[in-house]
């Protein structure tokens, strides 16, 4: 392969993510992150949810602004499709994790990238949803994502990649496993 | 009834009289209903012990006293092999030979076979499984530690027998219906009785898919009328994880919604005793004890996720996953894409004079307790009367 550790760029800093590796080793409290989202109801099934503070490395954090997200139905759920669907956002943090997944290992394995992109399919039988039949789940029965990568490697080191990248995934491990969810209810 | 109405008939029976309280019984069993309760037409209890409740052997020995005071024509070891439509009537297919009937009341139960989930199938071989009809006790368990999976009545009964016998047990718990068994003083099922509840017809019920498809409460009929819900069996020191969701790479893995699930039956629980109180406040001279109300099922801090089926941790698997009835022979069209008989409050849609009898809330909620037969019996004979 021509291409060698110094001369690709891909835009991470792998050396940044190495470091850390090893100073957290010493400090395994300073590993332990909160991440956190709030969320308002805004009408009918529109809400939007904005992220900002987070906790992590011993102390309270920022993003450098506060991102939001806008969630809604669409219209052939009768509601007025402000923005997209939770269920489709949840394929945008499986994705996005993924992809960035691919570009941190590829930096570290010297691959260079010209492209990445991702698509992703969820099928779901809405039955689940409405309360149709109790036997079918309410979420997802199977999520599909295909990578499509331009990129200084084979065939065989873009599939190891890929699959490099979906063994350190958050998001590919919270949508695979079970996680404990506590939800409280406060009336105000 | 039938021979009241001076109406020609026969009762088919595949073994013994109550054959399924001899066979398909785990040993310690004992109904959930109170012995005062198990009352049959013109039959009611007159033991020593009305508050009790009866084992299998008492309910089949009850069974075969009714059978013979009420000179049923039964025939034992007849099991119909194949039922199918003949002209206008049916043909029954048994060892004994064909039989025709002009109409047949389908009263075989809607429990014949253990209802296990396909996620079985991912099993390692070294886990031993078994269902409530071949457990029978926990010495037949290979040693070491169990998987429950279910917890209504079979599954904390079940979970809390094994647990006793000094093993490990950890329950899954998927949706449950909590129950106390004794509340102001009296037996649950007293007041489910009293209250009217049980009464409630199938086409009075806002949600009857959901009715007829509710787990059995979590209660026991021990002779200490304990009450056993998850609280009780994690007192006992039995693990709770969340609803089996799969089988991967030799490892179960729970679902970690478990604290809902706790939640809701919580709040369905209460909603019970509100109705139990406020139908109480109406009566006067009632003899019982003053409103009261449970701890809240405490959730373990974190349940666990997953469990490495190869660790030697857990042995063998209860499947105390409900039930299903077996209609194999039953070679008439009306059944649904689930293999359940679509009837009309147990008139067979689509095949004239063909009734079912013994499923959940056929007609009303009590229809598959002992009691709740005679009701249900007199409305099908009555309709079964007319169309002859």
């Amino acid at each position: 392969m021509a291409a060698t550790t110094i001369s690709v760029d891909n835009g991470v800093n792998v050396q940044a993510l190495l470091d850390a590796r090893e100073a957290l080793k010493q400090a395994p409290e300073a590993a332990r992150f909160t991440w956190r989202a709030t969320c308002k109801w805004l009408n009918g099934t529109h809400s939007r949810t904005s992220v900002n503070g987070f906790h992590g490395l011993g102390q309270e954090q920022k993003h450098k602004t506060e991102f939001t997200f806008e969630a809604d139905h669409p219209e052939v759920f009768a509601s007025e499709d402000n923005g997209a669907t939770p269920v489709e956002l949840v394929l945008a943090g499986l994705a996005s994790c993924l992809t960035a997944g691919v570009a941190a290992v590829a930096q570290n394995r010297g691959i260079q990238l010209r492209s990445v992109e991702a698509k992703l399919e969820g099928t779901m039988d809405i039955r689940g949803i409405l309360g149709v039949d109790t036997d079918v789940r309410n979420g997802y029965e199977d999520i599909t994502v295909t990578f499509n990568i331009d990129a200084d490697a084979s065939q065989q080191e873009i599939e190891a990649l890929v699959a490099q990248s979906q063994k350190r995934s958050a998001v590919f491990d919270i949508v695979t496993n079970p996680t404990n969810v506590t939800v409280q209810a406060f009336k105000v | 009834m039938l021979g009241e109405r001076s109406i020609d008939h026969v009762v088919l029976e595949r073994g013994e009289i109550a054959n399924s309280w001899r066979r398909e019984r785990w040993e310690s069993l004992r109904l959930l209903t109170p012995n005062f309760q198990c009352r049959l037409p013109g039959f009611r209890y007159d033991g020593d012990d009305p508050e009790g409740y009866m084992s299998s052997a008492d309910v089949a020995a009850l069974i075969t006293r009714y059978a013979e005071a009420s000179n049923a024509p039964v025939r034992t070891h007849t099991e119909v092999t194949s039922l199918s439509l003949d002209g206008d009537g049916y043909r029954l297919r048994t060892p004994a030979g064909e039989l025709r009937a002009r109409s047949v009341v389908i009263a075989s139960g809607a429990c014949n076979v253990p209802a296990v989930p396909p996620l079985r199938e991912a099993l390692p071989s070294s886990i031993e499984c078994f269902t409530p009809f071949d457990y029978g006790n926990p010495s037949r368990l290979p040693e070491g530690g169990v998987l429950v999976v279910g917890a209504s009545a079979t599954g904390v009964q079940i979970a809390d027998e094994i647990r006793r016998s000094g093993r490990r047990v950890i329950l899954s718990v998927g949706e449950h219906v909590r129950m106390p068994r004794m509340y102001r003083g009296r037996d649950v099922l007293w007041w489910l009785e009293r209250c009217g509840l049980w009464d409630e017809r199938y086409d009075e019920i806002d949600d009857l898919e959901r009715a007829r498809n509710l787990p059995s409460p979590q209660l026991v009929g021990s002779p200490e009328r304990a009450t056993l819900d998850l609280n009780a069996l994690s007192r006992a020191g039995v693990e709770l994880v969340g609803r089996l969701a799969a089988i991967r790479d030799g490892e179960a893995l729970f679902s970690g919604g478990l604290k809902n699930l706790f939640a809701l039956a919580d709040l369905k629980m209460n909603r019970l005793l509100d109705r139990f109180d406020e139908w109480a406040s109406g009566q006067a001279d009632l003899d019982v004890a003053p409103p009261e109300r449970f701890e809240p099922t405490h959730a373990p801090a974190s349940p666990r996720l997953r469990l490495d089926l190869a660790s030697g941790e857990v042995r063998s698997i209860v499947w105390a996953t409900g039930f299903r009835p077996d209609y194999r022979w039953l070679h008439v069209p009306v059944t649904d894409a689930k293999g359940r008989i679509r009837h009309d409050g147990g008139v067979v849609n689509d095949a004239p004079r063909l009734y079912a009898i013994g499923l959940p809330v056929l007609r009303r909620r009590k229809s598959t307790f002992i009691h709740g037969a005679e009701d249900d019996a007199r409305d099908i004979v009555e309709h079964l009367v007319r169309s002859l």
